[in-house]
């Protein structure tokens, strides 16, 4: 029997960059592939390929033996290749019905919709996979999960046998993970089979039979589950001895800096995202706050950074209250933020370096005179950032587009701990960067640490809480469910406080006080 | 897209604005017995002529006739109430309080300019249902391109062309008809010019709408300084539709005059908007030009082809606003003249965001709007001590007032005026 | 510390390592490459702006009818049509050069200015056309550099005009050093105040810059049309105000009837203070932040409301001062369609001249030039002046779609930044 879908010699490269390298890649029918590597190793662009978002340069596809062409994604639907990609495709004002049917439209009477038709369907799809959601419900008022769940409804209504799921569990709690494979397992035993994409090694050897390992845009391996480990994998991915531990010394926190109490948020929809939280930060301690995105994590963020209008609760930096200061003031008093989106927020990529390196900081002597920039300073400092913070780049000049995304960061990092700060906001610090960078960011997180700022670290990677905080809280649904010390951890205690289970039930479940011995750095 | 600019703190906003709505309210009020409740003589009245003169297609009903004072109170006394109401229990749809009040307004300025006097007032419903046309069709337009995400603030340049190509072809083709396709296909053309360089050049599209508006204004100037002028006869004299009065649903009063006598290019704009409004929601096509202005990804992703999408409905939109320039030619004077569209298009854009991309809340939007313009000419035949010149400038205030009021609470298409990238 | 690891990062990394070609390519000096595109859109515009003329003439479709027979009467004809009238236009825009060669050989023969003055009086009428375009495109360019689109330079001029029209008229007695000075700057104040209002809203309430300065060009058309025709017209039936103080005229260069003025010196003048204000300043940082990307901005810390703002002001003020300039040095007084073009004149002249003062004050060189000479094209010539709004457009269309001009030329070029005006309707 040949294998259900193959890929032979797939390469595919962008202006400057070998995005693909004579891919060779084979699944079989009812089983789970999993596609493992860190982020820019080619994951993504190799599945955009096989849905026909992209065309390759070069290599051929196979589904069934049979030779095909993909020339666009209505060709992959058509063969049988359903998508769910790892940023939802879904329409926010449109109901699930009308997103599952787009493209596919059945008419009546000539020419109106018949959106009764498809909501039958995807009841029966729901049935049958146990995959439940309402389809008359808005997908902008629908829960992550649930959006989730209507995407892989999506790629089911038409009729697909081989699914793609690119990084499904970014957005998912350890809970909801379990029941996700449990889908997809459902998925495989009707005859489906699967390409699972991910780089997190957990969920491989959980899920997956098969492991594909992508670097730099080749195929390092392919390996069965069963004789596989973490750190064969690891190592497989990164291409040298991967130290999976944080090195760090225990925390001296010292008073209080940040404090946060009934806080209340709105997000730019009116729902109330931050409801009541409350939580200290202390000077030479890493606060983590852990959660599945879209529980308040942004709109918290925001509001501590004056970008958000508070609706009520306090803040209070150095027991001073700011509820009412603009970002500018905020930022005067010693806070520094690392945003979650990078390009949009905390560069402006227009611009060259020098002066991404004094966007806080340009109004202020030494950088300005009254109004008049003092050029001459200007360029002296970022000289001098770029080289403390080592940021590749030509000089500082040159648009900071054209660095890569590791770097960046650095230029933000540099920007950011380039002033005395006392409070450190860092979102989602490591997203989308590649292992060398992350350990940099991750080390000079911990330094400003020992410094004795104190740092507030938000982030979905609940393995990248683990291994930098000295204290974790858990947000669930806008409230801060429980705060723990880094030593008592239980990623099991912490995975049912993501996903709403009170604290004194979650105990019952996972007592909190054995630590995991596996900790790992988060690819 | 687009940055949240709002700074208020929630519980004052609230409170705030509830206060602000009801003194708003109370304030108009205020002035509808300020402006024209005082120097009343008692039993002064005015007539509000129901059944057009001379119009022998309608059932006759009397005029309305109102005494002056006590009618002015009473509406600014509503205008209490409401603002009271406001002002005490807060109300979610402080839009359709603003509407009432405003409307309390209006007909009090009306019967008060009116004093001693009687007006037309089925003839004004008319005429503003007629100047509504051009408005509406440019909303229409409007709304039909951006509901795929292409902006295209080029209309006005698109009617300019089309009143041209209009006039041109009924003149030299003996033929109104063949003017009104004439004018349809240059719109299309001049639309399809935009399309591609918003699609294909991804040329910004705002850059592109004035270019477009900037060609549009200077071809149809030389022309007309070059051509017209000298050949009236010859290319610049094609007559004008005639009103077609639809048989017995003209004899329905006041309905009857206001909407069933009018010509094909006012039927044209009444059918386009219901056909639209099916096009868009309840169609296979509808369904997916929403989705490629919502999430073009998305869509494209699915196997709907975004580009094919834009161009077709830019391009529909280019002959929607077709028509809406043949009005001013063959609709209306029956000649060309220089610049004769007059901002219309952009007061179409305005029409379009109030009535929140949606062709009959464009509808809507374009009647307040043409209201206001036919109220401008009967102010200056009533001889209202309020200068012409100041009441021209009616409608340009009323579009940035609405703009400004309504822009935060409206729904425009997610992917309004990104160009699409395909990798 | 541990290991440096070297960047692997293919995916999604801007990191470029050109292939050898590429390089080879990149020979072609910055400075070049930046002015090529809107070379070629200058050029391409006038190519199209031949065919219409020859299009437009009764002696070249007459020609054309005879084809057959004569096809180099024909061509002949054509040439003829399209020499004449950029003869015509070149003529109007700069003068003949013998001309003004033999009016320096007469000045130095019998000190005679007048044939010199002759000579020269269609470059000096270019220059002083010039000079409110220079502050017309400074206007727009600023608003761009800020991510705003101000369509409404064109009633800023007119209210400008008026403001400073009105100090001029109406206050008598005043030495020139004071009502000069009081007249440009209440030029200035009205066209602020014209261009803060949308600023104000936008900043406020979101609402899109360009239908708000639309509308409000159609209401100071009509404003202006109220006060010609009543509180500042002048005795008689014309609607114009009346003729400014002497001390309130920006003085001229050369006697009558050249007009070239010394608005020309305050031009160039606000040209380098927008330079300045733009890339010395703090404030022109956080404006040219805005403009890049205001979330970023925001993220920064600048207040994007203040900066939306203080760029609508300066660009209305800057428009207002080319209204100022037109009437203290040139008109002395303001009648109807005052303001007439120079709106979306300012637009071309801004994207032409990429928003950089340096590029608008070369733009606005060639526009004004033009529009000299265009009404000696439509006396000498017979062509209409509004060909020039049809080359106008087609420039600025080239201008914003450099993709074209590579396509029609084949040519490789690096693409200038251009701002990103779009974003949707607000909010």
């Amino acid at each position: 029997m040949p294998p259900v879908l193959e890929l032979r010699g797939i390469t595919k490269s962008f202006p400057g960059v070998l995005a693909n390298d004579a891919i060779d890649l084979s699944v079989e029918k009812g089983k789970i592939l999993a596609l493992l590597g860190e982020n820019g190793a080619g994951k993504t662009t190799l599945m955009n390929i096989l849905y026909g978002l992209y065309k390759p340069d070069k290599g051929q596809i196979f589904i069934n033996g049979e030779e095909v062409a993909i020339r666009d994604p209505g060709d992959a639907i058509a063969r049988g290749i359903g998508m769910v990609h790892q940023h939802f495709m879904l329409i926010p004002v449109m109901t699930a019905t009308e997103n599952v049917m787009l493209g596919v439209e059945p008419i009546r009477n000539g020419i109106f919709l018949d959106k009764a038709k498809v909501a039958k369907r995807i009841q029966e799809i729901s049935k049958q996979y146990d995959l439940e959601v309402d389809p008359q419900a808005y997908i902008g008022d629908l829960p992550v999960g649930a959006q989730q769940r209507v995407e892989i409804i999506k790629v089911l209504y038409r009729q697909a046998d081989i699914l793609i799921l690119d990084e499904p569990t970014a957005v998912l709690t350890p809970q909801e993970v379990e029941g996700l494979f449990k889908v997809l397992r459902s998925l495989i035993a009707n005859g489906k089979s699967i390409i699972f994409i991910t780089h997190k090694l957990k969920e491989v050897l959980a899920i997956a039979e098969t492991i594909t390992v992508l670097r730099s845009g080749r195929v390092v391996g392919t390996v069965n589950a069963k004789d596989a480990s973490q750190e064969k994998l690891a190592s497989m991915m990164v291409g040298r001895e991967v130290n999976l531990v944080v090195k760090k010394k225990p925390a001296s926190p010292g008073d209080v800096v940040l404090n946060v109490k009934d806080l209340c948020v709105r997000d730019e929809r009116k729902n109330l995202t931050v409801n009541g939280a409350s939580f200290d930060v202390h000077a030479g301690e890493v606060l983590g706050v852990a959660g599945v995105q879209g529980n308040g994590q942004t709109e918290l963020v925001y509001a501590l950074t004056g970008l958000a209008p508070v609706v009520s609760g306090e803040i209070s930096i150095m027991d001073k209250p700011v509820r009412h200061s603009s970002p500018r003031n905020i930022m005067e008093r010693g806070i520094a933020h690392i945003p979650e989106d990078r390009q949009r927020h905390g560069l402006i990529l227009t611009f060259p370096v020098q002066d991404n390196l004094v966007l806080c900081t340009y109004y202020q002597p030494p950088f300005a005179k009254g109004v008049a920039l003092q050029q001459k300073v200007i360029l002296e400092t970022a000289n001098k950032l770029v080289e403390q913070f080592d940021v590749r780049t030509p000089n500082v000049f040159v648009s900071v587009s054209t660095l890569s995304g590791g770097n960046q960061q650095k230029v933000i990092v540099a920007r950011e701990f380039s002033r005395p700060i006392k409070l450190l906001i860092a979102s989602q610090p490591t997203r989308g960067l590649d292992v060398g960078s992350i350990e940099y960011i991750h080390n000079r997180i911990i330094e400003k640490r020992d410094e004795g700022t104190a740092v507030l670290l938000v982030s979905p990677e609940l393995d990248e809480i683990i291994a930098l905080s000295d204290r974790i809280a858990v947000m669930y649904k806008g409230k801060i469910v429980d705060v723990l010390p880094a030593a008592k951890v239980n990623k099991t205690y912490l995975g049912l406080l993501m996903a709403g289970v009170k604290p004194s039930e979650a105990l019952q479940e996972a007592p909190a006080t054995t630590k995991e011995t596996e900790v790992e750095r988060v690819f | 897209m687009t940055t949240n600019l709002v700074h208020k703190n929630e519980k004052k906003n609230n409170l705030r604005t509830r206060l602000a709505a009801g003194i708003l309210l109370l304030v108009a009020g205020l002035a509808i017995i300020l402006l024209f409740g005082l120097h009343l003589k008692p039993g002064q009245l005015t007539t509000f002529g129901l059944t057009p003169q001379g119009d022998k297609n309608v059932i006759p009903i009397p005029d309305l006739v109102l005494p002056v004072q006590p009618a002015i109170y009473v509406l600014a006394l509503v205008a209490f109430f409401v603002g009271g109401w406001q002002l005490a229990r807060g109300i979610h749809s402080t839009g359709i309080l603003a509407g009432v009040v405003a409307f309390c307004f209006v007909a009090a300025f009306l019967i008060w300019a009116a004093r001693d006097n009687s007006m037309d007032l089925v003839g004004m419903m008319n005429t503003s249902l007629i100047r509504a046309t051009p408005i509406a069709l440019a909303a229409m337009c409007g709304v039909i391109s951006e509901r795929t995400a292409v902006i295209n603030i080029g209309i006005e340049g698109i009617m300019l062309v089309s009143a041209l190509a209009s006039v041109m072809g009924a003149t030299l083709l003996h033929n109104l008809y063949a003017g009104l396709l004439a004018g349809m296909l240059a719109g299309m053309i001049v639309a399809g010019l935009h399309a591609i360089l918003c699609i294909k050049f991804k040329v910004d599209q705002i850059i592109s709408g004035v270019a477009v508006n900037i060609i549009g204004t200077g071809a149809t100037s030389f022309i007309s300084n070059r051509y017209m002028q000298l050949n009236l006869e010859k290319i610049n004299n094609s007559g004008v539709f005639p009103n077609i009065p639809i048989p017995l649903l003209v004899k329905i009063p006041i309905l009857g005059p206001v909407v069933f006598e009018n010509n094909i290019i006012v039927y044209i704009m009444l059918l386009l908007v219901v056909f639209l409004y099916v096009l868009l929601f309840y169609t296979r096509w509808g369904l997916r030009t929403r989705a490629v202005g919502e999430h073009p990804k998305a869509a494209d992703t699915l196997g709907v082809n975004v580009y094919l999408t834009r161009y077709v409905n830019v391009i529909l939109g280019g002959l929607i606003a077709g028509v809406g320039g043949a009005y001013f030619t063959i609709g209306s004077v029956g000649r060309f003249d220089k610049l004769m569209t007059a901002g219309k298009g952009f007061i179409g854009l305005a029409a379009m965001i109030f009535g929140n991309w949606n062709p009959i809340g464009a509808l809507g939007s374009s009647l307040i709007f043409g209201f206001a313009d036919s109220l401008q000419v009967k102010m200056q035949i009533l001889k209202t001590p309020i200068p012409s010149e100041f009441l021209q400038m009616a409608p340009y205030i009323v579009t940035i007032i609405v703009l400004a009021g309504v822009v935060g609470r409206v729904h425009a298409p997610a992917a309004d005026g990104a160009a699409y990238e395909k990798q | 510390m541990n290991a440096k690891v070297t960047q692997t990062n293919p995916e999604g990394s801007a990191q470029k390592e050109a292939p050898k070609s590429e390089e080879k390519r990149r020979q072609m000096p910055r400075f070049f490459q930046v002015l090529l595109v809107p070379a070629l859109a200058i050029l391409t515009g006038f190519i199209i702006g031949a065919i219409v003329i020859a299009v437009s003439n009764d002696a070249v479709v007459a020609a054309f009818q005879n084809f057959f027979h004569a096809p180099g009467a024909a061509l002949a004809a054509t040439w003829r049509a399209i020499a004449t009238a950029y003869g015509a236009l070149f003529y109007g825009s700069f003068g003949s050069i013998t001309e003004i060669f033999r009016g320096i050989q007469n000045y130095f023969a019998t000190g005679d200015s007048k044939p010199l003055l002759l000579a020269i009086y269609p470059f000096t009428e270019s220059l002083a056309t010039v000079t409110p375009y220079i502050l017309a495109g400074l206007a727009v360019a600023v608003g761009f550099k800020c991510g705003l689109f101000n369509i409404g330079a064109e009633g800023q001029f007119g209210i400008g005009a008026l403001c400073s029209a009105f100090v001029g008229y109406s206050i008598h007695g005043l030495p020139w050093f004071i009502h000069l000075p009081l007249a440009i700057l209440a030029g200035a104040a009205g066209g602020a105040i014209w261009g803060a209002i949308p600023g104000f809203l936008k900043g406020f309430t979101g609402a899109h810059e360009v239908v708000t300065t639309i509308m409000m060009n159609y209401i100071s058309y009509r404003l202006s049309d109220w006060l010609l025709n009543g509180p500042m017209k002048a005795t008689g039936y014309r609607p114009l105000t009346p003729v400014i103080e002497k001390s309130a005229m920006l003085p001229r260069f050369f006697p009558d009837p050249l007009r070239f003025n010394w608005g020309f010196i305050l031009a160039l003048a606000m040209a380098v203070f927008v330079y300045w204000f733009l890339f010395k300043t703090t404030l022109g940082f956080e404006i040219r932040s805005v403009g890049a990307n205001p979330d970023g901005a925001r993220y920064a810390g600048m207040n994007i409301v203040r900066n939306f703002v203080i760029a609508m002001t300066l660009s209305g003020a800057l428009a207002g001062l080319a209204g100022t300039a037109q009437v203290l040095g040139i008109d002395h007084w303001v009648g109807q369609g005052f303001s007439a073009g120079y709106g979306f004149d300012s637009i071309a002249i801004a994207l032409l001249g990429q928003s950089h003062p340096v590029g608008v004050v070369l733009a606005a060189f060639l526009w004004g030039t033009l529009r000299s000479g265009a009404t000696s094209m439509q006396s000498l010539a017979g062509v209409p002046l509004e060909i020039i709004s049809i080359i106008q457009g087609l420039v600025i269309v080239f201008v914003a779609a450099p993709a074209i001009i590579r396509w029609i030329y084949r040519i490789r070029t690096i693409s200038t930044q251009t701002t990103v005006l779009t974003r949707g309707w607000g909010k």
